[in-house]
């Protein structure tokens, strides 16, 4: 039985999901200033913001989709019901943002409940197609209600004055950052909690978590409002991050970028949320200067970021159907089955897990 | 109990010990993406570096940017303005540049999506250096980031929209360049009512500060006892149809003039709903969405099927411009514009021909490079401001008034001429095919933007210089 050397005890993470998650938001956290502060340039620095802000949309779809079963189209929507509800208390009240962004999450949670109420009688292509209308028709009312919500001109939002000499760009990321690691420490505790088991036995068998007395309508109603809340928050940083919040901001192409953001990161995974954030903000990027050193000139780009997207949405799906953080997962653990456990070990406990 | 807690202990650390391994992964993945996508670190610091110098400015080149629909429900025609302008900052660039210096333009596609437009627009600015945005597109979309630019104190100079808002004192870097869609507006209305007394009117028009600047300037001329009903409509609607709605609440309430002011996809879906109601009324067009060459294409796809022809449906249409209408093919001015557009963007040339955008890409770059070149060797920021206060209204444009810029006035023209689509008129041929033309029934109008009136302007609009006849 050949012997290999184990990392020591202190560097185990605890088992407590509460102190675990947080210590590595915190190491999260000092990557990330390190990068913003030090290591990439202005603009780049916005763009993590923008991976932030997405991954906490993705990451809420990502516990809907993923660990609760349900599918939407519509998270699109639920973003304009944050940012509509943070530039509306920004253009009419001077709140602080931090209450201003709570507003935003819970007016988001509210229209998850009422988006997830009839959910709870939908399945597959019907709950896919009733949020779909949630994606094409909410963002209209922009323009319907023009005198409340400004139609296509939009509201303007005032992003935070930052404190000293901090550059504006740099602080709102910081803010976006954090905002996403708090949510990504209560997602992945509600994960490892009563409610995340709830979520998955509610998933993998509707009958079979009843019998065991979990309400099935309740939780998946609930997962709804967590997942429309992220998507509020988000929603709320986009509205921050780009000055304003217009109907326009909110195509269906939005919502159904997210799920693909989503699928391609890893359903079910928060790691998987922020691949799929990357993928959102740094393909079209690629396009541009794919097209730039291809010739076709600074406007030949115009649909190359989607044809880029769509076909690493096929490849990933084809080498790992469950996204690239389940390919990840997938490598570690052979590589973790091959490095740290002993050879010639149990074969059908393998074949097992292999098969899961 | 110690026993068991014994034998769990080794399954825990391993769960443990990959837990820890796949965050160290995870991060020092996240963290070599990002690095290795933070191509040019370089640029935002440049501004801290050196002061003296102009961000965007070096002895040889001269960085310009702008956003613009290139997708979208605003593509369809605008998307040919940029590489037009791109025409004209070529041929300056074959002669030698601006002292010296090459202008690169670059611009990126905002989709008509203002949350777009702030991505874009930050990325010209943080990555790309630029000196200042010029010819970037749309009202929404540019007001979106006038804060941004202002508080930057970068040019945002030649907004391709006539808002009245980049006359605002509030932000000084902004400028426009067409006429205040409030002076079409009152152009438009004085001619309604001098030619359509007594006549019911109607207004179909676009829900943001364009068409309720157009409907401001209309309603200092109209009497409101004419106008039997208003309409509204937001682009971002027509993706998913035609106005039919509004068309017919404009035919229910009696409307004789239809007036519009509407991008260019929006008049081919009214005209082609309104003919789905067998309406034909007068319609009275902005010019923002009144060129034929635009308009035709799609008006001619959804006429098919009613045995209608795009220049049927425009013929009698009236409109305003403030350019020579492109049709003139004996103007010296058009004569130019499409020589610059065929040497320097063939392609663009080849595809769209001299159409009402190119031909405004065209004049408005031409007016940047005299701007440029009036702001002097040393160029600054501030500089260029100065230089389009203090000569701007000397600058010999291909417009039909003098252009009117001064230290508080940011618009280009404050003026226009009134055209009708005729049938007798000489076509506009461009590779999309032939459509109809316009004739001037009115003599050249000037106005201010806000209250008072509408003077006929007597003077005669300059020939091209012999400087860009002879180079072009």
């Amino acid at each position: 039985m050949p012997k290999i050397p184990r990392p020591p005890k202190w560097f185990h993470l605890p088992r407590q999901p509460l102190v675990r998650h947080l210590i590595l938001a915190i190491v999260a956290a000092g990557g990330f200033y390190l990068l913003t502060n030090d290591i990439l340039s202005t603009y780049n620095t916005v763009l993590v913001g923008e991976i932030a802000f997405y991954a906490i949309a993705l990451g809420g779809l990502s516990i809907l989709t993923g660990a609760n079963g349900q599918i939407s189209f519509g998270h699109g929507a639920l973003m304009a019901v944050g940012a509509y509800t943070a530039a509306l208390l920004m253009v009419h009240t001077h709140f602080n943002l931090v209450l201003e962004l709570l507003i935003a999450i819970g007016a988001a949670a509210i229209a998850g409940v009422i988006v997830g109420i009839p959910a709870t009688r939908l399945k597959g292509p019907y709950l896919a197609g009733m949020t779909l209308i949630l994606a094409v028709g909410l963002p209209l009312l922009g323009n319907q209600y023009g005198s409340v919500f400004n139609g296509d001109q939009g509201l303007v939002t005032t992003p935070p004055s930052p404190p000293g000499s901090v550059n504006p760009e740099l602080w709102l990321t910081w803010i976006e950052i954090l905002g996403a690691l708090v949510i990504m420490v209560l997602l992945a505790n509600l994960m490892k909690s009563r409610f995340g088991r709830m979520f998955r036995a509610v998933r993998d068998d509707e009958v079979a978590a009843s019998l065991a007395g979990i309400h099935v309508a309740r939780t998946k109603v609930i997962a709804f409002a967590v997942s429309a809340g992220c998507a509020g928050l988000a929603g709320a940083f986009l509205a921050l991050s780009s000055g304003v919040v217009s109907s326009g901001e909110f195509p269906l192409s939005l919502s159904i970028e997210i799920l693909a953001g989503m699928v391609l990161g890893g359903a079910g995974t928060l790691v998987g949320a922020w691949w799929g954030g990357i993928a959102l903000v740094f393909f079209p990027q690629w396009a541009s200067s794919i097209s730039k050193a291809a010739g076709l000139g600074t406007g030949g780009n115009a649909y190359l970021g989607t044809i880029i997207f769509g076909a690493v949405l096929v490849l990933v799906m084809m080498l790992a159907p469950s996204g690239i953080q389940g390919g990840f997962r997938r490598v570690g653990s052979f590589a973790d089955r091959r490095l740290f456990r002993p050879r010639g070990g149990d074969v059908t406990k393998s074949l097992q897990t292999g098969s899961e | 109990m110690k026993q068991a807690t014994d034998i769990t202990v080794p399954s825990q650390q391993r769960r443990a010990k990959r837990r820890s391994l796949k965050a160290v992964v995870a991060v020092a993945a996240i963290s070599l993406i990002a690095a290795a996508c933070s191509s040019s670190p370089s640029s935002s610091s440049s501004t801290t570096a050196a002061p003296a110098s102009t961000p965007g400015v070096t002895s040889s080149s001269i960085t310009l940017g702008a956003t613009v629909p290139l997708t979208g429900p605003a593509a369809s025609g605008y998307d040919e303005i940029a590489p037009a302008m791109n025409a004209v900052f070529a041929w300056k660039n074959a002669h030698g540049g601006v002292y010296g210096r090459k202008i690169n333009y670059i611009y990126y596609d905002d989709a008509y999506n203002p949350a777009s437009t702030a991505t874009q627009t930050r990325k010209l600015v943080l990555q790309d250096n630029i000196f200042a945005t010029v010819g970037s597109l749309g009202t929404p979309t540019q007001t979106a980031v006038q804060g941004y630019l202002n508080s930057l104190k970068i040019p945002q100079m030649f907004i391709e929209s006539g808002c009245n808002c980049w006359s605002d004192p509030k932000y000084p870097y902004s400028s426009g360049w067409e006429p205040p869609y409030s002076v079409e507006g009152k152009i438009l209305g004085y001619y309604i009512k001098n030619h359509f007394a007594g006549k019911k009117i109607g207004y179909f028009t676009q829900n943001d500060e364009f068409g309720q600047d157009v409907v401001k300037g209309l309603d200092m001329e109209i009497p409101s006892s004419d106008v039997v009903s208003r309409q509204t409509y937001d682009p971002t609607s027509l993706l998913s149809g035609p106005p039919a709605n509004q068309m017919a609440a404009l035919k229910a309430a009696g409307a004789q003039v239809v007036v519009f002011a509407t991008i260019p996809a929006a008049t081919s879906l009214a005209i082609g709903a309104a003919e789905g109601l067998n309406w034909s009324p007068q319609y009275v067009v902005d010019s923002v969405g009144a060129d034929s060459p635009t308009v035709g294409p799609l008006l001619s796809i959804i006429g098919k099927g009613k045995g209608l022809t795009a220049n049927t449906a425009l013929n009698g249409t009236i409109f305003d411009d403030y350019i020579p209408p492109e049709a003139e093919t004996s103007n010296a001015w058009v004569q130019v514009e499409a020589k610059l557009l065929k040497d320097y963007a063939p392609a663009t040339y080849n595809k769209y021909g001299l159409d009402g955008n190119t031909e405004y890409g065209i004049a408005l770059a031409y007016t940047f490079v005299q701007a440029l070149e009036a702001a002097g060797p040393h160029l600054t920021r501030q500089g260029l401001l100065d230089a389009i206060a203090r000569d701007g209204k000397n600058f010999i444009t291909p417009g039909l008034v003098p252009l009117s810029y001064s230290s508080t006035v940011h618009f280009g023209y404050e003026g226009a001429q009134v055209f009708q689509y005729e049938a007798s008129a000489p076509q506009i041929t461009v590779p999309s095919g032939s459509w109809i033309g316009g004739k001037a029934v009115s003599p050249v109008y000037t106005t201010s933007p806000g209250a008072g009136p509408v003077n006929v302007y007597s003077g005669t609009p300059p020939p091209p210089p012999a400087s860009l006849v002879n180079s072009a």
